[in-house]
């Protein structure tokens, strides 16, 4: 088990740039998720890290030891492809056993070692099967068996889940968590699922455009995005966005055209740099609740709209509502009726209120 | 369509009666001359001679006996250890560059594909008198390990291409879990990569053994006492009685034959289809 440090981490394809300095800190035993979406650059972390490709400029440092230019036979790593990459020409014992063998471990231990695994992912009757009579989800486990039987410093998952169908993807997803959680590997796991991102991870790292958005537990990328691009990316549907003018000299507000906010005293005092500027204002869909369902002792901002959709889910519903010409989405957990063209008011917190400056979209509060 | 209790029209019966017609004249097309080959191939001369009978009934290996007797024992062998030879070279070189091809992004890696292609476009016709001279000068000539070589030349451009498709068949994910749990480039490709693409390659290398054990016209031009079996047939055995001639005919198809029965599996993974 070990700490992984990447510092300054660059790769270049020919002209595209796909890391452009990446710096990250995982801690000994923590399971940590590369998130964002595809082109990111997570997934080439993950590759550097495993010594599948090597950084233009950076290092990877192992505990102490600098493993940058360290083939990945040398760093004692493992790591579950999307695609498995369960060997075809060998059974599942010889696939999970392999990587002891290699090791040179006596005969006696792989056996103890194979049948340790197998047991933990309950594939302990398919050992003297080939991988191409096993389902999806079969080769899956085969492909963790192998990863952790060589008991690696960092197990490394690039979207193990991807390829299963939704109903086994959720019950692997707590799976691999309380696998890990047991065996207490330091894990890096790249997803584009937020979900899995949310669940699974002790902390997660949101990257874009080769570079890390923000670090952060599953709880603090949620409720304290760092700028537009994490706001936007975490959290199903969509957090709403919309300009407003800040107003600081009369009456203190929010000036958003088709309606204002009124600024509390602290809001105000973070937002004194932004007299008469325009900033980019974020409330998430599910803060947003008609004025009849509010909570009781809930006080705030109110806006008014003409309903445009309404998605009914069952577990939650999802309204669409113009204000002017802006589109707010507000959902509803639980199933309620309202009908297209019925006027709504809704109601929010303040303390829920996200603003990112306009030119950088970093998060101000 | 039709309904289930109801005969399907009969416009149904004589699209069968037409796909079965075209299959048999296929097959028959190609079956025909080949069974009759062998047929006369191993029949009496008695027979063969016999203006009422058209199936020989009574067989002898005379034939063929007399037929190695005339020499074509010895091109026979000469024939094999060419295509051996040749089978050897053009893997020694191709084998590497078909995975160059499949595993590397490098510069002009498509201009080098259309010259590897285009090295075929060269009649032999016309390169054969430059390369008698050649040969002669650097004592090549009416040897085997020339014929080896000529045929090496040919067959190289179909061995990059083919094992370089037969490469890309193998995920590159499974030589990437090679060095992840602990194998070097050389291991991975021994053990990973090449049990994976051993079916499409052993079915590549006899392709090629049989384009060199078929090839005449630069085996009967660089050679003079060395024939190969195509060569020898083609100088010596097509002037002999007609009886003789289907005896060469005989071996010059048998390991084509034997190929096809033993290959037919692997000849698809051949032609670039995924292994699964």
């Amino acid at each position: 088990m070990v700490d992984v440090k990447l510092r300054g981490l660059v790769k270049r394809f020919g002209k595209t740039v796909a890391l452009r300095g990446i710096d990250l800190d995982i801690r000994d035993g923590e399971f940590i998720v590369l998130l964002g979406p595809s082109g990111c650059g997570k997934t080439t972390t993950l590759r550097i890290i495993a010594g599948l490709e090597k950084p233009d400029e950076g290092r990877v440092l192992f505990g102490e030891k600098d493993v940058t230019y360290l083939p990945p036979k040398d760093r004692n790593v493992s790591m579950v492809f999307q695609s498995y990459a369960v060997w075809p020409h060998m059974k599942v014992r010889d696939n999970i056993a392999f990587p002891l063998k290699i090791r040179g471990v006596p005969q006696e231990e792989i056996d103890k070692r194979v049948k340790w695994a197998a047991e933990l992912l309950q594939i302990d009757e398919l050992l003297d099967r080939y991988p191409h009579q096993l389902s999806g989800g079969q080769r899956q486990r085969v492909a963790v068996a192998r990863a952790i039987v060589i008991e690696p410093d960092v197990l490394l998952m690039d979207e193990p889940l991807s390829n299963l169908d939704a109903l086994l993807r959720v019950k692997m997803r707590s799976e691999l968590k309380k696998l890990q959680r047991r065996i207490g590997v330091t894990t890096i796991y790249v997803t584009h699922d937020q979900v899995e991102a949310m669940t699974m991870g002790d902390r997660i790292a949101v990257m874009n455009a080769g570079k890390i958005q923000q670090v952060g537990t599953p709880e603090e990328i949620y409720l304290k995005p760092a700028n537009t691009f994490v706001a936007g990316f975490v959290g199903s549907p969509q957090m709403n966005f919309f300009d407003a003018t800040v107003r600081l000299d009369g009456e203190k507000l929010l000036d958003a055209g088709e309606f204002t906010i009124s600024l509390s005293d602290d809001l105000a005092a973070a937002l004194k740099d932004y007299n008469n500027k325009t900033v980019i204002v974020g409330i998430r869909p599910e803060y947003m609740y008609p004025r009849e369902l509010a909570p009781k002792n809930m006080v705030g901002p109110m806006i008014k709209g003409v309903i445009d959709f309404v998605e009914a889910l069952g577990s939650d519903t999802i309204i669409h509502l113009k204000v002017g010409n802006k589109h707010l989405v507000i959902k509803l957990s639980g199933s309620h009726h309202y009908r297209i063209g019925e006027e709504l008011v809704v109601v929010f917190s303040l303390d829920k209120l996200h603003i990112f400056d306009k030119n950088t979209g970093r998060a101000i509060i | 369509m039709s309904t289930p209790g109801e005969n399907p029209p009969i416009r149904y019966y004589l699209l069968r009666i037409l796909f079965a017609g075209i299959v048999i004249l296929s097959c028959t097309w190609v079956l025909l001359p080949i069974i009759i080959s062998i047929l006369y191939a191993f029949s009496t001369p008695q027979d063969f001679y016999s203006p009422k009978m058209i199936i020989p009934l009574h067989y002898t290996l005379s034939n063929i006996q007399k037929l190695l007797a005339l020499g074509a024992a010895k091109a026979t062998m000469n024939s094999i250890i060419v295509a051996v030879m040749t089978v050897i070279f053009s893997f020694a070189l191709g084998l590497p560059a078909g995975y160059a091809f499949a595993r590397f992004a490098f510069k002009g890696k498509d201009s080098l594909k259309l010259l590897i292609i285009g090295l075929r476009m060269f009649p032999m016709l016309v390169i054969a008198v430059p390369l008698v001279t050649l040969y002669i000068r650097l004592g090549l000539n009416d040897t085997l390990l020339g014929v080896a070589l000529a045929h090496t030349t040919m067959a190289l451009p179909f061995v990059i291409l083919i094992t370089s498709s037969i490469f890309v068949s193998v995920p590159i994910e499974l030589e990437e879990a090679g060095y992840v749990f602990g194998l070097d480039r050389k291991q991975t490709f021994l053990r990973i990569t090449l049990p994976l693409a051993l079916p499409g390659l052993t079915a590549a290398a006899i392709f090629t053994f049989i384009m060199s054990w078929n090839e005449v016209f630069m085996a009967a031009v660089l050679t003079l006492t060395n024939r190969t079996l195509p060569a020898f047939i083609l100088t010596s055995a097509m002037a002999a009685p007609d009886i003789i001639k289907f005896a060469a005919s005989f071996i010059m198809i048998l390991p084509a034959l034997i190929f096809v029965f033993i290959a037919r599996k692997y000849l698809i993974s051949m032609w670039g289809i995924t292994v699964k």
